[in-house]
């Protein structure tokens, strides 16, 4: 993706990833400034179905040729679904970071913790 | 400078060795069996042996050599050019050194051969010995690493032995500065500890406010250079080294920068207790496209038990218990933390290191650190008077040692292009580009050391490239931005190399 | 100024004016007076080139060297023939100066190369893939270790006694750091003991460790200890010998993780132990976990094939304290070597080569076996290095005996008893294609008499120095 877009309906962590919340479940990527910086993703390798993640804590890691990046889930809750796609394709993550390139969908297990994410332009405001 | 025709070179495409040749050619013929020509099935049963032959090449000596020469002319190299890789020390290889590696005596000793019968090389090796830990001002040697990341290794494990036997295992932290060289952290974490991170201070010395406040008895230790990956002497190392032996820890040098401290400072006397030496950098052992280096280390009266065996030891004199040999290998190191490698080290790294300090001795030693430091400062000199520093500032606004790091943050803010297209249109001008990307915590850091062993006007030239790049940069950043031209090849796609690993050649 | 360094008195003066001080010493004005040396290094003068070259030949000439005395140590290096073009090319200014290709642009002659020794040791060692080369035998053992704690983080090796001794030593050093317990299981008829073996593997084996052939120059029956540790989930690393791999059968076809081994006797000097390589080939599985550099292939933007360094991510200088070793510099050259090496031997020389060994190794462990008191100390097959007991009483009389044949400028093998109190009298032997049949009956003339000459003082209860 060539341009900087921070889509409205997000809500974002102040370590560059994003959550789309949908009931008590919630869809997890890294934002567009994060691809930006690490360069052409070439490696990911998901966590597994039932993983628990923990608010703030990394969960993962993404690869670019000189770099690797934790990345941080933005809520706690339970893994279940990974995005098989990007095995093969990682460059998803930079190319369409929001939709094509999400990285898990997560059972949240406290709804009350985006209380401690930030709406779009405050982030935005942070990367100033 | 932009290439609308290919090169000769670039016009050859890459074929390996595999691709060569043609079956029932060889190099290589087996002297005529001289003992009973037994079945090898009565010798080793058929199970246990190969049935298909490793799928090696078939070719003559005459393809052999056109093929690797041919490879070899796709290399840039030092003797043939310029090298100011920052953290290197790229420095003349002399040619005398490879002369003395193979003679006989050296090159064909085999590792286990009696003492009695390697007295030659015990000699050589204590001789080393003495010399570095001179340099070191530091009384005990090991010279069993095999590199300077191997010999870190052994730093932390003799530091790990060392509290053991002090009952304060419980010492689980080493301390890095946040400008450490990578093979820092990756050793701690190897030798079973965590790495903490000290920051850097405005003067891009060690910030001595969040040392004291990170040393506590955790701390097992501090690992250290001083000139540090920022080319900077840190004049507070006295108190450094107190505030961790403060808290009982212990404090490691790497090596890395010597060729800026020889004969001038000793890192024993700063205060260290282990110091790790890179023979392939100061001590002139060529770089061989990757290897082999060397990464002795030296350490205090205290870690004197915890070295790597076995150690050299010299009988006679006073002691006289009656042995034939001069210089003898000692196993019998109950406190030693072990082997880190077979035999004794690369000895043939020794042979080289030793010829090269016997060649320059302790006048020539200094000279190479005064010079080392005055061509660094001088480079900084020109690139400065030429105007490359309005967009490649030093990261640091002071006199450097035997190198300097800039910024190129204003140029690519200003011009578009990155430090990774400056290093790139360098390629086109015939020069190694200097060390980029490092010490991380410098933006588009340049790291530039151009060693003792380059004239002033190898350095001119140099610093008029760097101007000339920038001119041409502010024209057309295109330029720069698709550089190298001239190369073999130009840029290769990393990403896809990392994405879909082709490791070796299909058959 | 010395013979390296260029700085006449007017360049100096130049040079200091354009910094803006007025001396060299000004340049160090941040060093406190604390610790600045103040007397010169206490070291010799420096000499000339001639007079260095005089000194280190004087050193050379009291060395033993296999230039002047028929050798038969081995133990991991051998005194193979090392063919000339190795040396011509390994002088060449483009592999000998430059530093680690980070520029690939620039460094597709050394990127080539080790695609080239990747894709030979593959070959060798029947495994899918190998890194460009670690420091040598013993630390690459150890570093097959580390792989197995990032795997899998169990709490214990398992390795066997008929690993090289400063391989197990290694890796108990460095296992020392990180936190795994080596466990040993003992040798029977000079093989890992099989029942032995299968006791001591349980779930709590990260990795077992074994050897082809092993110390001792066994041929060892892999399949049943590698079947052990399959049946716990633990990896298997075996250590391998290169030239044998000409006739044996490479582990990777009896799928072990990661095929580990020293590789000077492919084309390195002996050079006294070092620098050599070390090999290091896992399966595809374990390619993240690998530690050293990996060439890989790719394009460039006009659609060359070219070389690059790949899988950066592993290593120290981007991964720091996660990174899948330390590894920074590693063996270029002595790896340059070994596939020069490997391409000059070509398919059917391997082949021939590793079938002599065999067949002279055979006649030598037969010859003295036949000196009176000695016996082999197995008879399992071997390939090109045996162990025989000399039926002396300790390793003493074992070392009094090489220094008689010393004196005949022969070096017949290597005193086991120090590493194996198990095999207190025993000598290893190895046999290169150097050694002919005429050396070998000259070893078993002189050892047959060194031997005499021994039992002899010892009976008449003196002891010579």
């Amino acid at each position: 993706m060539a341009e900087a877009s921070y889509p409205q309906d997000l809500l974002y962590h102040p370590e560059h990833d994003w959550a789309r919340i949908d009931g008590d479940v919630a869809t997890f990527g890294i934002t567009w400034h994060a691809q930006d910086a690490l360069g052409e993703v070439v490696f990911f390798d998901p966590p597994a179905v039932g993983a628990q993640l923990t608010q703030h804590e990394p969960y993962t890691e993404v690869e670019s040729v000189k770099a690797v990046s934790d990345v941080i889930a933005p809520l706690s809750g339970e893994v279940i679904e990974v995005n098989e796609s990007l095995a093969g394709a990682p460059e998803a993550i930079n190319d369409d970071p929001y939709g094509a390139g999400w990285i898990v969908k997560v059972r949240l297990s406290d709804t009350g913790q985006t209380d401690a994410l930030l709406a779009p332009d405050a982030y935005v405001a942070l990367l100033a | 400078m932009r290439a609308t025709n290919e090169t000769a070179m670039q016009r050859d495409r890459a074929v390996t060795i595999f691709e060569k040749g043609a079956p029932g050619r060889r190099a290589f013929v087996a002297p005529p069996l001289d003992v009973p020509e037994r079945p090898l099935d009565e010798l080793i049963p058929a199970r246990l042996r190969r049935r298909e032959p490793a799928r090696l090449p078939e070719i003559s000596e005459p393809e052999l050599v056109r093929h690797y020469v041919a490879l070899s002319r796709r290399n840039f190299d030092l003797d043939s050019g310029f090298y100011p890789l920052g953290s290197c020390t790229m420095k003349h290889n002399p040619r005398l050194h490879e002369r003395v590696a193979a003679l006989p005596g050296h090159a064909r000793l085999h590792p286990l051969t009696e003492p009695a019968r390697a007295q030659g090389a015990l000699a050589l090796m204590w001789n080393l010995e003495r010399a570095l830990s001179e340099i070191a001002g530091l009384p005990h040697v090991s010279l069993q690493p095999s590199a300077g990341s191997h010999g870190e290794l052994a730093g932390v494990l003799l530091t790990r032995a060392y509290h053991a036997e002090r009952g304060e295992q419980h010492r689980r932290v080493v301390l890095t500065p946040d400008t450490a060289h990578g093979t820092n952290p990756a050793t701690v974490t190897m030798a079973g500890y965590e790495v903490v991170k000290v920051g850097t201070d405005s003067r891009g010395g060690v910030d001595i406010d969040d040392l004291r406040a990170k040393a506590d008895g955790d701390v097992a230790c501090l690992m250290l250079t001083n000139p540090n990956t920022l080319g900077l002497f840190d004049a507070n190392i006295g108190e450094i080294a107190k505030i961790v032996h403060g808290v009982g820890g212990l404090v490691y040098y790497d090596g890395a920068n010597l060729n800026a401290v020889m004969g001038i400072s000793r890192p024993g006397d700063m205060g260290f207790d282990i110091v790790h030496f890179n023979l392939h950098k100061s001590f002139t052992q060529p770089h061989g496209g990757g290897g082999p280096g060397s990464g002795p280390i030296a350490v205090s009266e205290a870690l004197e038990p915890y070295l790597p065996r076995p150690v050299i030891v010299r009988h006679g004199g006073a002691e006289g218990n009656g042995s034939t040999v001069e210089f003898d290998l000692d196993y019998e190191r109950p406190r030693s933390i072990g082997r880190l490698r077979g035999f004794q080290g690369n000895y043939g790294c020794f042979v080289r290191a030793y010829a090269y300090i016997c060649s320059l001795g302790a006048a020539g030693l200094r000279d190479v650190s005064e010079t080392a430091v005055l061509n660094a400062n001088y480079l900084l000199a020109r690139l400065r008077a030429l105007g490359v520093c309005d967009l490649l500032p030093p990261a640091y606004d002071r006199l450097c040692m035997h190198e300097f790091v800039l910024s190129g943050a204003p140029m690519k803010q200003q011009l578009g292009i990155r430090t990774l297209d400056l290093a790139k249109r360098l390629l086109d001008y015939g020069y190694h580009p200097p060390t980029v990307y490092f010490p991380l915590l410098v933006e588009e850091a340049l790291l530039v050391e151009p060693t003792e062993t380059e004239t002033k006007e190898t350095l001119d030239d140099f610093a008029a490239a760097l101007a000339e790049i920038l001119r041409e940069a502010r024209e057309d950043p295109e330029l720069a931005r698709g550089a190298p031209y001239s190369t073999p090849v130009r840029r290769l796609d990393e990403a896809a190399a990392a994405k879909h690993p082709v490791l070796r050649q299909a058959l | 100024m010395s013979r390296y360094t260029a700085v006449t008195d007017s360049d100096r003066q130049a040079m200091l004016e354009a910094i803006g001080v007025a001396s060299v010493e000004e340049l160090f004005g941040e060093i406190p007076a604390a610790v600045r040396l103040d007397r010169a290094l206490d070291l010799p003068a420096g000499l000339g080139e001639a007079e260095v070259y005089a000194h280190l030949r004087t050193l050379a000439a009291r060395n033993g060297s296999a230039e002047d005395e028929l050798c038969f140590l081995g133990a991991g290096m051998y005194d193979h023939y090392v063919p000339a073009v190795i040396d011509m090319l390994l002088g060449r200014s483009e592999f000998l100066t430059p530093y680690t290709p980070y520029q690939p642009e620039i460094s597709q002659g050394g990127l080539q190369v080790m695609f080239e020794y990747q894709t030979a040791i593959c070959e060798l060692t029947g495994m899918d893939v190998s890194n460009a080369s670690v420091y040598e035998g013993p630390s690459a053992l150890a570093a097959a270790g580390y792989l197995a704690k990032l795997t899998n983080g169990r709490p214990r090796f398992v390795v066997s006694r008929a690993v090289h001794p400063h391989a197990r030593e290694t890796l108990r050093t460095l296992s020392a750091g990180y936190g795994t317990s080596v466990d040993e299981v003992a040798l029977a008829d000079g093989v890992t003991d099989p029942s032995a073996w299968a006791r001591a593997i349980d779930e709590d084996v990260s990795a077992v460790f074994i050897a082809q052939p092993n110390f001792l120059g066994a041929v060892e029956d892999l399949e049943p200890l590698i079947a052990a540790a399959r049946e716990h989930g633990a990896l298997v690393v075996c250590s391998a010998d290169p030239i044998a791999l000409g006739v044996l059968e490479p582990p990777g076809a009896l799928g072990v993780d990661v095929c580990v081994g020293e590789g000077q006797s492919l084309g390195n000097r002996l050079d006294f132990g070092g620098p050599s390589f070390g090999f290091f080939a896992t399966r595809d599985e374990h390619v993240r976990r690998m530690p050293g550099r990996i060439a890989g292939e790719t394009r460039d933007v006009d659609g060359r094939r070219g070389f690059v360094l790949t899988l950066q991510t592993r290593e120290q200088h981007i991964r720091r304290e996660k990174a899948t070793s330390n590894i920074c510099t590693a063996q270029a050259l002595n790896a340059l070597a070994g596939v020069v090496y490997l391409s000059w031997l070509g398919r059917r020389g391997l082949v021939e080569l590793a079938e002599l060994l065999v067949r002279r190794t055979a006649y030598a462990r037969e010859a003295l076996s036949a000196i009176d008191g000695v016996t082999a100390v197995h008879e399992q097959p071997v390939v090109r290095e045996f162990a025989v007991s000399l039926g002396l009483p300790d390793v003493a009389s074992v070392r009094r005996v090489i220094a008689r044949c010393a004196a005949e400028r022969v070096a017949p093998g290597h005193a086991l008893g120090r590493d194996y109190p198990e095999y207190a009298d025993a000598l290893l032997v190895a046999i290169t294609e150097q050694r002919s049949r005429e050396d070998i009956d000259r070893l078993v003339d002189v050892l047959g008499r060194a031997l005499a000459a021994e039992r002899a003082a010892a009976a008449t209860g003196g002891a010579s120095a």
